[in-house]
């Protein structure tokens, strides 16, 4: 069992939620409340990384902040920052490849609230972030749940975006998953055995947790 | 509005500035880190050498008290890498041209130095209805009457072993007749997965990783005449601005007790003379 690995992704999942949830809060209630015309262009965007194959993304990635590139140049000469094949590159990719995941749920349960109920919290005094903090997120609370137990389950799991930008090196990028395909190609099938069921039980886990606690909240409310 | 009930909540407010401080600590934490400062010597190995490589750095590591990270995979997806700026001290190819290419865009502190010669051979796992020869008659035989259904070698687009298998393929001539069956490897140590592991009726493979017990019990191997394919050059070179410690296990591989597990592993391993630093840096 690669504990270290298992760490490193445990991390990753981490720091990807801290850094994609504000902005996933942000852009997902704006979808749902917005009526800008060309409003199916931006969610497709936030889509994309979802239907794309992951080598689409790991390319780009590379090519656009690798050190031949304008912008690779740039961040290692100014701030000495390199993104790619170090933790910070595996974070970056990681909020772009998450983006659905997190947006995606935090957008439908926005939809589901009311309109007429900002309204009631507008008639009653309550800024914009009072109504967001006591009014909205008490009631889209399952939506924002199950968007980080998935953005979470699915660092977890993402693959071929991190053995593109990160290599396969041990203690920086080797994630649970790069870890277990390593074992394979050098023969250790009893070590990928033990981490596969180990994920395998920790995504189930985690999903179903998130699916008994919502389905707790609904009953709560009824 | 200050002090009234909070509108649509059901947890009290105190708890909440709990979980919120909580969850940000645990960010912060995560942050932190998720800063590796004190890494090892890491080095990019070919992945031909996943055993040797491993014996030599253990001893290195029992004998020093230093230890460093290996990471293993194709000479030609590090040399991309490299060249994209991964953080690689030491770069063991298993080609020399890919650490010729390195030293010319400026990537390596000089030429580096040849640690072995790599040699390949027909693998046929246990029960594989082919027979392994040096001469690639068998195989010849089984596709010619259908019974090789898939077949292993690295990807000769980056991988020098599969570059290598190619060339031996091609000298049989063989290539055109069994490329439609060939299964790619990422790298040698994929290829020679697929072989051993039954799901291909066999492979080209590197006597390195043949020579290794976890190989060695499933299956037969015959070796591949030198003669027919470009000879594996296998050249290391520190990399620039590598670690500083880089310079111990580089020289630790040219030692006796390097060399010999080498060769145990079946590397042809230089004299001290061609084994030396190439001393122009271009």
């Amino acid at each position: 069992m690669d504990w270290q690995a298992l760490t490193l992704s445990l991390e990753l999942a981490a720091v990807t939620i801290a850094v994609l949830l504000p902005g996933g809060l942000w852009l997902g209630r704006w979808l749902a409340q917005t009526q800008l015309q060309g409003k199916v262009w931006i969610e497709a965007l936030v889509i994309l990384p979802l239907v794309l194959p992951p080598t689409v993304l790991g390319y780009y990635l590379l090519v656009a902040l690798g050190g031949s590139s304008p912008l690779g140049h740039f961040l290692q000469d100014t701030f000495g920052l390199a993104l790619t094949f170090n933790f910070a590159g595996l974070v970056c990719a990681s909020v772009i490849f998450n983006l659905p995941f997190m947006v995606q749920p935090i957008q439908r349960a926005f939809e589901a609230i009311p309109r007429t109920l900002g309204e009631a919290a507008a008639v009653s005094g309550l800024g914009p972030w009072r109504t967001l903090w006591w009014v909205e997120l008490p009631l889209a609370w399952p939506g924002v749940l199950s968007a980080v137990v998935l953005s979470f389950v699915h660092t977890l799991g993402e693959f071929g975006v991190v053995l593109m930008v990160g290599g396969n090196i041990p203690g920086e990028t080797r994630t649970i998953a790069i870890a277990i395909y390593d074992r394979v190609q050098a023969f250790d099938l009893a070590a990928a055995d033990r981490m596969a069921l180990l994920l395998m039980v920790l995504s189930m886990v985690a999903v179903a947790g998130s699916f008994f606690l919502s389905a707790r909240i609904a009953l709560q409310r009824r | 509005m200050a002090g009234s009930a909070p509108l649509g909540s059901r947890m009290p407010a105190v708890t909440r500035r709990r979980i919120v401080k909580r969850l940000a600590a645990l960010a912060l934490l995560a942050c932190v880190s998720g800063v590796h400062a004190e890494r090892p010597v890491t080095v990019a190995a070919a992945s031909d050498l996943k055993f040797a490589l491993e014996e030599v750095a253990a001893r290195f590591t029992d004998e020093t008290g230093e230890t460093v990270r290996l990471v293993f995979g194709s000479s030609g997806t590090f040399y991309s890498q490299i060249l994209q700026g991964a953080p690689f001290d030491l770069y063991l190819s298993a080609d020399e041209q890919f650490v010729f290419d390195l030293a010319a865009a400026g990537k390596t502190v000089n030429r580096g130095r040849l640690y072995a010669y790599g040699r390949i051979g027909i693998f046929v796992p246990t029960g594989a209805p082919v027979v392994a020869d040096s001469e690639l008659a068998g195989l010849a035989d089984a596709l010619a009457d259908g019974r090789l259904r898939k077949f292993a070698i690295a990807n000769p687009a980056h991988a020098p072993y599969g570059m290598r298998a190619r060339e031996a393929l091609q000298h049989a001539g063989l290539w055109a007749r069994i490329e439609p069956v060939l299964v790619l490897g990422e790298n040698i140590s994929q290829a020679t997965q697929f072989a051993v592991s039954g799901s291909t009726e066999g492979g080209i493979i590197a006597l390195s990783l043949a020579s290794s017990p976890a190989v060695k019990a499933r299956g037969t191997f015959a070796l591949i005449a030198e003669s027919w394919h470009r000879r594996l050059a296998q050249r290391m070179v520190v990399l620039a601005g590598a670690h500083p410690g880089t310079a111990r296990f580089y020289a630790y591989l040219a030692s006796a007790e390097a060399r010999l597990i080498l060769q145990r592993y079946g590397f042809e391993v230089p004299d001290e003379e061609t084994s030396q630093d190439h001393p122009d840096p271009r």
